[in-house]
């Protein structure tokens, strides 16, 4: 299955048929720092993603001064 | 995964509140916690006229939403920093945002008013570019929102923003910056009432709602913000929130409820007017005519850093 990281946009193809949870922890990505998005959906950690599927890992941080 | 709320399917999972949401149980605790914190901290009324610092990214856009959903009278503030690329995509995204929604939409050309961009101030100011941005932001959104007589400006500010801010003013025992650090920075002669309503939402929070709700953010990173030091103190908050979820919420709401007050009181500075622009300060000369002249090479407000505030 194909994933798409964001900042820099890249793309990564990573064995699919398990949970979300497991591909974050293969690639090195805290769950909680990332939205994972497949099509227009929302999944979580305990979603499982298929060989066939194209998710975005997108961060949710974002820095500058205050 | 099911919705805490209503067992539904979850989209998302916050390990801080130990729960899961379904989409349209997550807009609505977002809603609620933006509620909670405008109520809390007396932030303002129905009645006021809010001005919007929006930046184009998920926050400041994800504010602007749940203050128009909450049936504010809220108009958005851009500042075209003149950062390439970036800045024009940015500034579309936020135009596109008023204009889908019919809200009123003010856009400042940081070049145009003050004579410099934000690149070039990188470069021949003293300050670091995240710095000086920082400084030409707070002041523009000061300026426009009292000379159009708006009640209040808000910024989006979020939980992490806070928290690894507070981190970084404790690290070098900034007791000053520490002091003004706060959901609500009351008006002043020459300042506007300030406000985070955001400030008891994480980014993953903020994020998410803006995913949720299609807005059309910039997920792009800006391009000057390689190495700046609010995103290692993010980082560090983030690793000591993967194994203690909650430490975030614990470190600055715990701050505002048992600390804020202290540094408030032992820090209760003098202001009188910049002798360039007129706005407050404890010196002679404001911070941003103070960058700004060193920008430029001007010799008017040339005072050294540390002889004025």
């Amino acid at each position: 299955m194909k994933v798409r990281l964001r900042n820099p946009d890249r793309e990564l193809d990573v064995a699919g048929g398990r949970r979300v949870s497991e591909i974050l922890s293969e690639i090195g990505v805290n769950p909680d720092t990332v939205l994972v998005i497949r099509d227009r959906d929302l999944l979580t950690r305990e979603d499982r993603v298929n060989d066939q599927d194209l998710i975005e890992i997108r961060p949710v941080i974002s820095g500058g001064a205050t | 995964m099911r919705c805490r709320r209503c067992r539904g399917s979850a989209v998302i999972e916050l390990r801080r509140h130990n729960a899961a949401f379904c989409r349209e149980c997550f807009v609505n605790h977002v809603r609620e916690q933006v509620w909670r914190a405008i109520a809390d901290q007396g932030m303002f009324a129905h009645r006021d006229r809010i001005l919007v610092a929006v930046s184009g990214g998920k926050d400041s856009l994800a504010l602007w939403d749940v203050l128009l959903e909450l049936g504010y009278r809220a108009s958005g503030l851009y500042i075209g920093l003149g950062i390439g690329e970036y800045s024009a995509r940015s500034g579309e995204r936020a135009r596109a945002f008023a204009e889908e929604r019919g809200a009123e939409f003010v856009f400042v050309d940081l070049l145009q008013e003050s004579g410099f961009d934000i690149p070039t101030a990188g470069k021949k100011g003293s300050r670091s570019t995240c710095s000086v941005c920082g400084l030409a932001k707070r002041y523009m959104f000061n300026r426009v929102a009292l000379e159009g007589g708006y009640d209040v400006l808000a910024t989006g500010h979020n939980l992490d923003d806070e928290a690894a801010t507070l981190l970084g003013n404790t690290l070098r025992w900034q007791t000053e910056y520490i002091a003004r650090q706060h959901p609500v920075l009351f008006a002043e002669p020459g300042f506007v009432k300030k406000v985070k309503p955001l400030y008891r939402l994480s980014e993953l929070e903020t994020a998410a709602y803006s995913f949720l709700r299609g807005i059309d953010y910039v997920v792009e990173e800006c391009p000057l913000v390689a190495g700046n030091t609010q995103l290692r103190y993010k980082e560090a908050m983030n690793l000591l929130e993967s194994t203690s979820p909650g430490t975030k919420a614990q470190f600055f709401l715990g701050y505002l409820e048992r600390a804020a007050a202290l540094f408030e009181e032992a820090h209760r500075a003098e202001l009188g007017p910049c002798e360039q622009c007129g706005q407050p300060t404890t010196g002679r000369f404001c911070a941003f005519c103070r960058a700004r002249a060193q920008i430029r090479g001007d010799d008017t407000a040339r005072v050294p850093e540390g002889r004025a505030s």
